[in-house]
């Protein structure tokens, strides 16, 4: 089996790693309305592969301030897994987990911003437990870390990483809202060697 | 008029007065502001990693600390800048996450004593930096003036 590098990710590929992203935001987002006790809904999942000046752009601009939780993955694949939330409303959706209990103002306290990690914890923990029942895979998701910030800065982490090997990352993309004001996304980006293993636990010829 | 020029990651451009240059959301990125102090002629690289050399097959050159900054000198060059005439102005170099990278430890840290040795190795000044720390910071930088605007969240705007 020759090294599936990310010009091979074809469309027939890219079908697949959408099926997945729809999976595993689906999983967290089962977990997300459960614990917000209201309805979440998800766009279609989007797989992009990305020049990396594009990468700022792909979620609304580079100077957009994001809530970020950003998890390691480990075990038989590796990546990063990043949950973003935009500023006013990750403020939103941590005031609803606090039963009403948020800070009215704009800044984020200590124990919002711990909430808001719990939170992305949980989520992001069912996404990848979805895909590893799904392939069979054992992923080990790191403890998460937040940071309010930048979505360019936030997303230069996970594009540093595919610096490495070339001059694009490719992302596995899921947008979810609900009807007042949430807005966020889950973005998996594995690494360039664990796209095979994902293709070929899945039965695809890679 | 003057228009500003945008450079986006992994990406380098000149810039010419009254022109600005800037570069959006720099995390663990370094941005690296040259200048020819006497004809202000300007550059500004927005680079991801330390080395070139460690890595195989790559193909652009702005990625790195090391051929991105020889590139810009080279561009700056044929726009008239001399080497020895010019100086240089470093932001970005931030631990976004703690414990955030696997393969790239300190990936910041690491670019930014990449940027300052092959500067040193061309014998470039710094006059001035921002770097390290956990934040992304947004860079404007004005060859006219040798300005260099930097903006973070929360912060209040600086020149350096």
């Amino acid at each position: 089996m020759s090294d599936l590098t990310l010009s091979d990710v074809t469309q027939n590929y890219y079908d697949v790693l959408r099926e997945i992203g729809n999976i595993g935001a689906g999983n967290a987002m089962t977990a997300l309305s459960q614990m917000l006790g209201c309805k979440i809904d998800m766009g279609v999942p989007q797989v992009d592969l990305l020049d990396f000046s594009d990468v700022g752009t792909a979620i609304g601009g580079e100077e957009q301030i994001m809530v970020g939780v950003f998890l390691g993955v480990e075990g038989d694949i590796t990546g990063s897994m990043l949950f973003l939330v935009e500023q006013k409303s990750a403020k939103y959706l941590i005031n609803k987990v606090m039963m009403g209990m948020g800070d009215p103002g704009e800044e984020f306290t200590e124990m919002e911003l711990s909430a808001m990690q719990e939170v992305g914890n949980i989520i992001t923990g069912a996404y990848l437990n979805s895909l590893s029942t799904l392939t069979n895979l054992k992923i080990y998701p790191s403890p998460p870390a937040l940071t309010v910030d930048m979505a360019g800065a936030i997303l230069s982490v996970p594009a540093i990483e595919f610096g490495i090997y070339g001059d694009q990352i490719l992302m596995i993309q899921s947008k979810f809202f609900d009807e007042v004001q949430i807005d966020g996304y889950f973005i998996l980006v594995p690494d360039v060697e664990s796209y095979k293993k994902i293709l070929t636990s899945l039965g695809l010829p890679v | 008029m003057s228009e500003i020029i945008k450079v986006g990651m992994a990406d380098l451009k000149t810039c010419l007065p009254p022109n600005g240059i800037t570069t959006l959301g720099l995390g663990s990125c370094v941005g690296i502001a040259l200048r020819d102090k006497n004809n202000k002629v300007g550059g500004l690289a927005h680079i991801m990693l330390p080395d070139s050399t460690v890595i195989a097959n790559q193909t652009n050159v702005a990625k790195f600390a090391d051929t991105g900054i020889m590139e810009l000198l080279k561009q700056m060059e044929k726009l008239g800048a001399v080497k020895r005439n010019i100086v240089v102005k470093i932001a970005g170099g931030a631990t976004m996450f703690a414990m955030s990278s696997r393969t790239n430890l300190n990936v910041g840290e690491r670019n930014v004593e990449a940027v300052k040795a092959k500067l040193k190795e061309l014998g470039i000044p710094i006059l001035a930096e921002d770097t390290g720390l956990n934040y992304g910071r947004t860079v404007i930088f004005y060859p006219e003036t040798g300005d260099y605007v930097i903006k973070a969240v929360g912060k209040p705007e600086k020149v350096i």
